[in-house]
């Protein structure tokens, strides 16, 4: 059964008309946690934030309280808010940044008040037109109601936070990448060590990279307490975390719900969610976290919807995107596609990554186009091997960011749980499924 | 001779000013030069090399990374059609084959009026309402080949669709305010309150 009873963190105003105006926030206690935030130290905020333990929501799942601990003291240091969200089929930052921008500001605020930090930056993916417009419009709209800029509401504390358009570019989502892309460059992730920004960052100066589903929790968290949002959740995994549910389900979508006490049978079937597979289709694979991450069959279905648990059966919960692949979709097809979207996205620094997300692609594409050979599927598990040696999960890296070692996860998922079909593939000249 | 009209000169500086080096500046001139030119011209590069102090080469070898600058004359409407994995799966590649049908080019092209650009593109977070289409970065939602070939028609004989504004406007909103406090004023302010309260301690 899935447990649907947890507050609504960060969707509260999702449904509402003109959430995302200034009037609309202030009349739903907007404001209110910056105005709290400010009567305490920055180091309790930062307490409180640590009592949440709350995990990065873009796709790593780095502890947030303790990212900020690592940022290094310097009289010039940066907070900066990954909205990059480019990760296939993952659109829940964008929903945060289009329905309700006062709340991500207020967690910027909150954020640099807790880390003293000079200057935020928040950076929204290019191709959301309506999202850069709202997130302008709010930041704007909170200079002119003393939330932003000189003295902010009279505390003494000093924040201007500048809105930054990317260009479209996955890669971008590295938080190094952004850095670069930042700074005006191409967006080349960075090569390790420094392995933290929180070190070295923007301009060489130390800076927090945070996603802008974990910044929109900030607001609650001080209102609230770290030990309320503690309390959700199980383990590691606290708090409530949005789900984006797409492919053969009934009802797509955004979804907030609890960690872990929910499974993805749960999110998928639950009336309330997801509703169940189109036309009551069967399961083929679910994709659990994004491109990146390994396939579940149906018989994961009962996995926790966790950070552990599922890193547990050999996956991850990624940028929290899952997508349903039905019995009559053709996984030959769907490997291919995520290898194009890598071989597209591919920042050309590392050979393993820019050689062999092209080499696979054109032998993915081959094969569900009927020029396949019976040594194809061992070629693209050598090719596989050569950028993840071995095929494991966590992967092995051999390139500067993980983009590379993300390549292998669908076409390993794909032939190990759907052989059978590549071998069709091959033997009957193509893709039969229409 | 700016290339930039007077008004976007201004606007570029202002930009520019949001920075604390201009080079950070690159991404938001490009998009500037867009909204003006439609495109991104090898003059509007020149000029904003020297907005940001670096060299033309450098802005183009930085421009010609990102997916959204159009380095050559593109159509008033660019028409991106998802077909990425939430959008294969409803039939993405299916409504693509239908766009360059429809719109008479193969992806990467542009019809000969210039008011069209069909793109393929990559996941576009619009995933539940899929296959997903962007025209100028705007959600159209248009999931069905009629529907698709509705809006088309519109915007084949509409001179402005107001929810569309012609390529190249990213953002219709704009800044409303420059820094108020520059970081460095923040740090020195900091440094005082700090050298003042261990003073106090000391003394």
């Amino acid at each position: 059964m899935a447990k649907l009873d947890a507050p609504q963190i960060v969707t509260s105003r999702v449904g509402l008309d003109g959430g995302h105006t200034l009037a609309r926030y202030l009349e739903t206690g907007g404001y209110e946690a910056l105005k709290k935030a400010l009567a305490m130290t920055p180091g309790a905020v930062a307490e409180e934030v640590d009592a949440a333990s709350l995990l990065g929501r873009g796709g790593a799942g780095f502890p947030a309280g303790r990212k900020w601990s690592m940022l290094k003291k310097d009289p010039v240091t940066y907070l900066v808010v990954n909205g990059d969200e480019s990760e296939p089929a993952t659109f829940k930052d964008r929903l945060l940044m289009e329905k309700d921008p006062h709340q991500l500001v207020e967690g910027v605020v909150i954020s640099a008040w807790a880390l003293q930090v000079t200057t935020a930056f928040i950076f929204v993916r290019g191709e959301f037109a309506l999202g850069l417009e709202r997130v302008q419009t709010a930041v704007n709209d909170a200079y002119a109601h003393g939330a932003l800029g000189r003295d902010i509401f009279g505390s003494g504390f000093s924040l201007d936070v500048v809105v930054h358009a990317g260009a479209g570019a996955y890669i971008c989502g590295d938080e190094t990448a952004l850095l670069e892309t930042l700074e005006g460059k191409r967006g080349f992730p960075r090569i390790k060590p420094p392995f933290y920004p929180a070190a070295i960052g923007l301009y060489g100066q130390p800076t927090v990279v945070n996603n802008v589903e974990t910044l929109s929790n900030i607001p609650w968290i001080v209102l609230n307490g770290g030990r309320a949002f503690a309390a959700l959740g199980k383990g590691r995994s606290t708090g409530t975390r949005l789900f984006a549910l797409s492919g053969r389900v009934r009802r797509p979508g955004v979804y907030e719900i609890e960690m872990v006490h929910n499974t993805f049978r749960d999110l998928i079937y639950d009336p309330a969610l997801g509703g169940g597979t189109t036309d009551d289709v069967a399961i083929k694979a679910v994709i659990p976290g994004g491109a990146s991450s390994p396939w579940f069959g149906p018989e994961l279905l009962d996995v926790a919807l966790g950070q552990d648990e599922v890193a547990e059966h050999g996956s991850m919960l990624g940028s929290g995107s899952v997508v349903v692949i039905g019995a009559n979709d053709c996984a030959v097809r769907a490997a291919w596609r995520l290898t194009k979207f890598f071989r597209h996205e591919t920042c050309g620094q590392c050979t393993p990554c820019r050689e062999g997300a092209g080499w696979l692609e054109r032998i993915l594409h081959r094969i569900e186009t009927g020029g396949g050979r019976l040594e194809d599927i061992d070629l693209l598990l050598d090719v596989c091997d050569n950028i993840v040696p071995g095929l494991g999960w966590p992967p092995q890296q051999t390139t500067i960011c993980p983009l590379g070692p993300s390549i292998p996860s669908s076409i390993t998922s794909a032939i190990s749980m759907c052989k059978d079909e590549f071998l069709a593939h091959i033997e009957h000249g193509g893709c039969t499924s229409g | 001779m700016s290339h930039f009209h007077p008004e976007f000169r201004q606007r570029a500086e202002e930009i520019v000013a949001l920075y604390p080096h201009p080079r950070s500046a690159t991404l938001p001139l490009c998009h500037l030069a867009q909204e003006q030119d439609g495109y991104l011209c090898a003059d509007a590069m020149v000029e904003v090399a020297e907005l940001t102090q670096t060299t033309s080469a450098e802005v183009r070898g930085t421009a010609s990374f990102y997916d959204l600058f159009h380095l050559e004359p593109v159509g008033t409407y660019v028409v991106g059609v998802c077909t990425n994995i939430a959008c294969l799966l409803a039939g993405g590649l299916e409504l693509l084959a239908h766009a360059e049908i429809s719109l008479g080019v193969a992806v990467g092209g542009t019809t000969p009026e210039n008011r069209f650009t069909l793109e393929e593109c990559e996941c576009l977070g619009d995933c539940d309402v899929a296959p997903c289409v962007q025209v100028n970065n705007r959600f159209v939602r248009t999931t069905t080949p009629e529907a698709f070939d509705e809006l088309i028609g519109r915007l084949r004989t509409d001179d402005v669709v107001s929810d569309i504004p012609r390529h190249g406007l990213l953002s219709r909103v704009r800044r409303s305010v420059g820094l108020e406090v520059k970081p460095e004023v923040i740090a020195a302010e900091r440094a005082r309150v700090a050298a003042a309260s261990s003073d106090q301690a000391s003394g």
